[in-house]
């Protein structure tokens, strides 16, 4: 009973670290895609491209940690920017087909540029020494890392959720994802909106993907195997919302973990089946809108 | 609607749909050494035209098509190297069924759905798939594949040979079968009442037509027939491996079709024919440059070239014939 | 008149020396090559592709006069068994090669075998080691090494030493072989195995398999991992978890502390004892200069891994068949060489191949790493045996 109880603890801790990333990460796909009603489905590259930074500051620059950790979110944000006036913006009111096209198509050429400038493997990331070895709560040992983890990650998100639930800047985003055309002819400048948004959404991937790179390796193929991941947090949180993918990532990584741990036979298994079974029974998600 | 996807109401057969069955042809007695690429080809020539049936003509978008191709060549391999059936066209039988049964199954689930819920629900069932595989490595072989298949000569009579040569004639023979079946679909009042539903799924309700179960039809005879595929797949290479399944084929697959032209009839001819000799040239000497090859394709192709290799040659016929009644105007 | 003499004179003569240059003509023998270059296994795959380099670099002319060799050079991208297949039969069909060789993985060998044996086509395996793989293939052999080599014989020593093992394997055909081998060497000698874990081939998550051996608490953990990065992050969540601390040691076959990844594996790795058949800090004559040839070639801060060797050795073996036949090589008289062979030279000390099984007779060394001259290394402190065949043929003839 103990150690079943040892277990439960330690599936119950890592299962919410390995969420909170997921989160972070997800999240702004559900805005964009409720905001613009994009389907990006490279949501992943920039979680990776946020991972190689961070391990690149690190290792190859010696930068200290929390500068790299604001260089993730900063540098992808930039480079989302970039891609989101030159290409993105070219497909907004497309049909999905092309918008999933083009999409999977910029996965495929991030794949190919990340392999041959970092190789085919996972990369190593080498944290600061006040953040390695273990803590100690109640009689138990931590992984150091993991409880920084939390706590920095639900930092993150209050900040986020007080971002758009209590600014100006969010209550244009709520507008928007709410009734857009509602929301131009108030006066509120959606394009702008847009850029600025999936600035914010993609830095926050970066930086997931920076935080995460210990739970969820970075390695060239990334963004096609977080992808199904990310989407299930959305759709099953429900498109636009902000609690919805929460309680979705939370449940996902707990879940997941605890497969790992008791029935590593089955390995994710488990997931797909609660996926599907939580849409036939909440097509819209969680806590989305009905279309 | 998507610019990608065109489509034409008539219905003749015209010169150049005999074009494919002569080159084929042709292949055989040319080109004896290439045979089993050209066995590739035409196998992927069929998925490819179950993945034209769903996306080009129903117009649901699906990142996870292999989940029925590698059902159909995991039947077969199981059938084959685990359960002593080794008559090649039982296990061809056995792979549509249950690719179709699959199909079924999840059809019901996944066309209920619209959107992004839908992409995900198609990508999650795929890696479903591909876990169960992994995983049930005593029926599967898991990460060492499949191997010690038996195929029995087709009819007692002919051969799987190491040149390939009779899986070659064996694709073609089953790539025309089906592909008249798909043909006379296309232009049958189904099909084009599928088009409408592609076109406008909400004015297809409002005319009572029943959309769900006219998708359902669709979706499962594509099932089927990329199960018959993978179950080709696997018969030619005598071997099964996890690589069948996931989205790497998905989404390899889907590349193919829009490099050829999706939702025409020929673009799921063209599309692999030149994906494959591009791959089977190309990938070797630079296999990184060709990744990012087929990334900067999707990309350019939807800006650019929509409608793929045959859009861009109906471009160019449809200007020279401008030019000529221009011409003779005149 | 005496132009057009001297004219039929001088294209006689040219008529002449082309003739005698054709039959000086090179005698081509063409091996196919196969490695994997991309995915995952491309760090593996590039071992192979070193010793290949290194070997033809320093002995390609070590033929018969007029013979040359042509390598031609393919990628299977990493554990794809039909990918290797299709490149396989093309390497047959259209290049005609008279050798195959190469192979990281064994699935991959486990899909070529058919074709090896209906084309008639001898195959050398560099790494690929999956044991059963080889019993219905007439045309195939190896020089790499199998499992139960090093797992059967670390189980008879870890069974003296600890009580309770855990064992965790890369799911695939190897990774079950050394969980056998490990096991029945282990319990052979009184131990008890409390459980094992199989850990996804692709892209594995070690840590909580590795929280699941913690809560277990074993006295002993015996790893198999297909060498690599996998063996990095295999070692890296073994410390991370802090499992040294809760006193559960790490043991394993030669693959979890190879030697090219090792000095990135940093000292959590001091300690640990395996057993495997090649080592880069042994000491033998042979080893040194082929350590100093390789630093040589590739970079001194460069060590030269198990596969190289492998691949050395088996470019050793197809050349010297090459050479016992004059150029001229047939198929059945290369298999019958190949039986026969024995080498002295290898870097990993002698080693033959069994005429039986057609199997490679590996000496097998128990190692423990410990830093020389400030770098981590794997020293050889015990020979188990010069020329252990493989165990599992053995029990599986007692069965």
């Amino acid at each position: 009973m103990e150690i079943f109880l040892s277990s439960l603890v330690s599936v119950a801790f890592h299962g919410l670290a390995y969420g909170m990333i997921l989160y972070v990460i997800s999240v702004g796909l559900s805005v964009t895609m409720g905001l613009m009603g994009f389907t990006n489905l490279a949501h992943g590259v920039f979680a990776m491209t946020g991972g190689y930074v961070l391990v690149v500051s690190l290792s190859k620059f010696d930068i200290p940690f929390p500068l790299a950790l604001a260089l993730c979110f900063g540098l992808v944000a930039l480079v989302s920017v970039v891609l989101e006036r030159t290409l993105y913006a070219r497909l907004y009111g497309e049909a999905e087909l092309e918008q999933v096209l083009f999409t999977i198509g910029l996965i495929y050429m991030s794949v190919a540029v990340a392999r041959l400038i970092f190789g085919t493997l996972q990369q190593p990331v080498i944290l600061p020494e006040y953040l390695k070895g273990q803590f100690s709560l109640m009689g138990r040992d931590f992984p150091a890392y993991r409880v920084f983890l939390i706590l920095f990650t639900s930092a993150i998100i209050a900040a986020l959720w007080f971002g758009v639930e209590r600014t100006i800047w969010g209550a244009k985003v709520r507008a928007s994802v709410d009734n857009r055309a509602m929301a131009q002819s108030i006066g509120i400048n959606t394009k702008s909106l847009f850029t600025t948004t999936f600035a914010v959404g993609s830095g926050l991937a970066g930086l997931g993907g920076g935080l995460g790179a210990e739970i969820v390796a970075i390695q060239p193929t990334y963004p096609f195997e977080q992808l199904v991941f990310f989407l299930i947090v959305v759709s099953v949180g429900g498109l636009g919302s902000l609690r919805g993918p929460f309680v979705a990532a939370l449940l996902i990584g707990v879940t997941d973990t605890a497969c790992k741990y008791w029935l590593p036979e089955f390995g994710a298994f488990f997931i797909y089946i609660a996926t599907i079974g939580l849409l036939l029974w909440r097509p819209q998600g969680l806590l989305g809108k009905r279309s | 609607m998507s610019q990608l996807v065109g489509y034409t109401v008539d219905s003749r057969v015209r010169w150049t749909e005999y074009l494919p069955w002569v080159l084929a042809v042709l292949v055989y007695f040319l080109l004896p050494d290439y045979l089993s690429l050209g066995s590739r080809v035409l196998t992927y020539i069929l998925f490819a035209l179950s993945l034209d049936l769903i996306i080009g003509y129903a117009g649901i978008i699906t990142l996870g098509h292999a989940s029925f191709f590698g059902l159909g060549a995991y039947i077969t391999g199981i059938l084959a190297a685990k359960l002593g059936v080794t008559d090649p066209l039982i296990q061809l039988l056995a792979s549509g069924l249950g690719a179709g049964l699959l199909g079924l199954v999840t059809g019901a689930v996944i066309l209920k759905m619209k959107g992004l819920t839908q992409l995900m629900l198609t990508l999650a069932i795929s890696a479903l798939c591909l876990e169960v595989a992994n995983k049930a490595t005593f029926i599967t072989g898991g990460a060492d594949g499949l191997s010690g298949m038996e195929i029995a000569p087709i009819l007692g009579l002919f051969k799987f040979d190491l040149f390939g040569k009779t899986a070659y004639l064996y694709c073609l023979f089953l790539l025309f079968l089906t592909w008249v079946v798909i043909r006379r679909l296309i232009y049958s009042p189904f099909g084009v009442s599928l088009m409408g539903i592609r076109e406008n799924a909400a004015r297809m309700h409002a005319i009572g037509a029943p959309v769900y179960q006219k998708l359902m039809v669709v979706y499962t005879l594509s099932a089927l027939i990329a199960g018959l595929s993978g179950a080709l797949l696997a018969q030619t290479n005598q071997f099964v491996g996890l690589n069948v399944l996931g989205f790497e084929p998905s989404g390899e697959l889907l590349v193919m079709l829009i490099l050829g032209g999706v939702g025409r009839l020929y673009g799921a001819f063209v599309g692999p024919v030149v994906f494959l000799l591009a791959q089977d040239y190309l990938a070797k000497q630079f296999p990184e440059y060709w990744y990012f090859g087929i990334g900067l394709l999707l990309v350019l192709v939807v800006l650019f070239a929509r409608g793929g290799v045959l859009g861009i040659l109906d471009k160019f016929t449809a200007s020279s014939k401008a030019r000529q009644s221009g011409a003779q105007s005149s | 008149m005496k132009f057009t003499f001297n004219a039929v004179v001088l294209a006689g003569f040219s008529l002449l020396a082309m003739a005698c240059g054709s039959s000086a003509m090179a005698e081509t023998v063409k091996i196919g090559f196969i490695s994997s270059y991309s995915g995952a296994a491309a760090a593996q795959g590039d071992q192979l592709d070193k010793g290949v380099k290194l070997y033809m670099k320093l002995n390609g002319d070590k033929l018969p006069p007029g013979v040359k060799v042509e390598l031609i050079t393919r990628d299977d991208t990493g554990p794809n068994p039909d990918v290797a297949k299709r490149v396989a039969q093309e390497l047959i069909v259209r290049d005609k090669v008279q050798f195959l060789t190469g192979l990281v993985w064994t699935p991959n060998m486990a899909a070529i075998a058919p074709l090896t044996t209906e084309a008639k086509v001898p195959f050398v395996s560099m790494n690929a080691a999956g044991a059963r793989v080889m019993v219905n293939a007439p045309y195939m052999t190896r020089v790499s090494f199998t499992l139960w080599q090093s797992a059967y014989p670390l189980g008879q020593w870890a069974a003296k030493k600890y009580k309770k093992a855990y064992t965790a394997v890369s799911d695939f055909a190897p990774g079950h072989e050394a969980e056998e081998g490990f096991i029945k060497g282990f319990k052979e000698g009184g131990g008890e195995v409390l459980g094992s874990v199989r850990v996804p081939l692709a892209n594995p998550d070690f840590v909580p398999f590795m929280q699941r051996i913690k809560d277990a608490k074993p006295d002993v953990l015996f790893g198999f991992n297909p060498a690599g990065k996998a063996a990095t992050a295999m070692m890296k969540s073994y410390a991370d978890l802090d499992l040294p601390k809760a006193g559960i040691k790490f043991i394993g076959t030669g693959d979890i502390v190879t030697d090219e990844e090792l000095q990135g594996m940093g000292d959590v790795a001091l300690g640990i004892t395996t057993v495997h058949h090649y080592s880069a800090a042994s000491d033998r004559p042979s080893n040194k200069a082929f350590v100093a040839a390789y630093k040589k070639e590739f970079g001194a801060d460069l060590n030269p891994g198990f596969m190289v060797v492998a691949a050395w050795d088996a470019m050793d073996a197809i050349y010297a068949a090459i050479r016992e036949q004059g150029g001229k090589v047939d198929p059945d008289k290369s298999m019958e060489f190949f039986k026969k062979w024995k080498s002295s030279t290898s870097p990993r000390g002698s080693f033959s191949i069994d005429p039986e099984t057609r199997d490679v007779v590996n000496p097998e060394y128990l190692r423990e790493v410990k830093k020389v001259a400030g770098k981590l290394a794997n020293v050889e402190i015990e020979t188990i045996g010069t020329a252990i065949k493989d165990p599992m043929k053995e029990a599986d003839k007692k069965k």
